[in-house]
């Protein structure tokens, strides 16, 4: 087979799977949305605020719901010493209201 | 010329392209896992970021209306359930109740929980539904024993008599949930006394201004918006984290690299098979389309390459790469698979950043030395 022709095949196959990455993205929402459903009625019945994502200090784990002070709860100097920090932003309503 | 000659010739270019390419399969290799690495990682942070927070703000829509909490001395207390009676009291509000949770350390496991007291609890006193990362993380099933610590110092025994559904980590993956009078006596709360207070509005568009009545009523507290609960999460992976940012400055240094090195000009290895190409009768314009393919098939390849496996990384196999991250110091970490929200718009974005730089910064230099005198750039 001549090179053109295999990278010419890759490529279609390459934008076939390309294509079908928008398929299978829209079989799985389907496919989830009971389920997303179910996780929305279980945060309604049980008030929750949060995800579940960061475990290790209360203004990680429910960052809606934190204080600014709970980040210096240690010593008003304390640096910010979880990795969740790193990754998720302070919730904009936390400093307007201080 | 026609169109099966145009494509006949262009066929020819790629095989001459890859030939080329192939003479220097080190270099080439290289380069491909590179950019490849470079356009998976940012496909995939992208990815991630896009269907964590659609997510969000899909299960987040049954979060409380308002969520009303008191503050002291800039900090949380436990709010007087007689508060609730003030705030019934302005008019759109249907129903104000008291909620009751908190946190747990726990000692022998070394992991935080998050004790909660639901409207409606199906067991009884000493009994406790647990979360799916709670019972991994003790080893629980139904009917074993999990032991409490009280404010008191008193250890309770609890028996496990449901495990929360593993389908809603997400959201439930430490909870604890136990009875008012079980919360009470753990945590040693007086019956006046609540966390928080949880608000139902009866039209969603007033809730800035209840917030604001309460705020004016009870100076005290803090009403947080159902909104403002969505929102937190649009922020999650924001490029202004550190982790992205790093990711970010890593993945724009490597392209300014890349274009750098195309730009400032071709090697003489390059220069001179341009000389002999045009030397044997190849016009600029026929020297450009095969520089053209050259940027194309590296980087078209790197790119989708790139993103089926960013795809597949965050969708089919839970983000593995990403788990140290967001794991952090935790014990529980919630298993979950996140539903494929993939948008176009990004895709194409990503496309126009790191397909179109690269094939132009080819053409340039390529350019140049085609329209040198072909003598002039073999003996450069």
């Amino acid at each position: 087979m001549k090179r053109s022709n295999a990278y010419l095949a890759f490529l279609t196959t390459a934008a076939i799977l390309f294509g079908a990455m928008f398929v299978h993205a829209a079989v799985s929402r389907r496919q989830a949305a009971p389920r997303l459903e179910r996780t929305t009625e279980m945060v309604r019945r049980l008030d929750l605020t949060d995800l579940c994502l960061f475990t290790e200090a209360r203004y990680t784990r429910h960052p809606t719901m934190a204080d600014v002070n709970s980040l210096f709860q240690d010593s008003p100097l304390s640096l910010e010493h979880y990795p969740a920090g790193s990754l998720m932003a302070p919730p904009d309503h936390l400093g307007r209201r201080q | 010329m026609t169109v099966s000659s145009w494509i006949q010739k262009q066929r020819y270019l790629i095989e001459m392209t890859l030939s080329s390419l192939l003479r220097r399969k080190g270099k080439f290799t290289a380069l491909i896992v590179v950019y490849t690495s470079i356009v998976f990682l940012l496909a995939s942070v992208m990815l991630f970021t896009e269907a964590l927070e659609r997510e969000a703000r899909i299960v987040l829509s049954g979060a409380p209306d308002i969520v009303v909490q008191k503050l002291v001395a800039g900090r949380h207390d436990l709010i007087p359930r007689d508060y609730a009676d003030a705030i019934r009291e302005i008019r759109g509000v249907t129903s104000v109740r008291p909620a009751l949770w908190g946190y747990y350390f726990d000692p022998v496991f070394g992991a935080n929980y998050t004790v909660m007291v639901p409207e409606a609890f199906d067991h009884g006193r000493g009994e406790v539904a647990i979360g799916p990362g709670v019972a991994k993380a003790t080893g629980s099933e139904i009917d074993y024993i999990l032991p409490i610590w009280t404010s008191k110092g008193k250890l309770t025994s609890f028996f496990v008599k449901e495990l929360v559904s593993s389908e809603s980590q997400l959201v439930s993956a430490d909870l604890i949930l136990m009875s008012e009078a079980d919360f009470r006596m753990v945590f040693d709360i007086p019956e006046h006394l609540a966390t928080n207070l949880v608000l139902e509005v009866r039209n969603p568009r007033e809730l800035p201004v209840i917030a604001a009545k309460i705020a004016d009523l009870l100076p005290d507290t803090r009403p947080v918006l159902k909104s403002e609960v969505q929102r937190t999460y649009d922020s999650v992976f924001s490029w202004r984290s550190g982790v992205v940012v790093a990711v970010l400055i890593g993945s724009v240094l490597a392209f300014i690299i890349f274009a750098w090195d195309r730009a400032s000009g071709l090697s003489a290895e390059e220069r001179r098979e341009i000389g002999i190409l045009k030397a044997i009768g190849w016009e600029t314009s026929d020297v450009i389309q095969m520089k053209f393919w050259e940027g194309t098939v590296v980087s078209l390849t790197s790119f989708l390459v790139g993103v089926l496996g960013a795809y597949a990384h965050v969708f089919l196999t839970s983000s593995t790469l990403f788990e140290p991250v967001l794991k952090g110091w935790a014990v529980i970490y919630p298993e979950f698979r996140l539903v494929p929200f993939v948008d176009a718009y990004q895709i194409a974005v990503l496309f126009f950043l790191t397909v179109v730089p690269y094939t132009v910064s080819t053409i340039v230099p390529s350019w140049r030395a085609a329209t040198i005198d072909p003598d002039a750039v073999m003996r450069a």
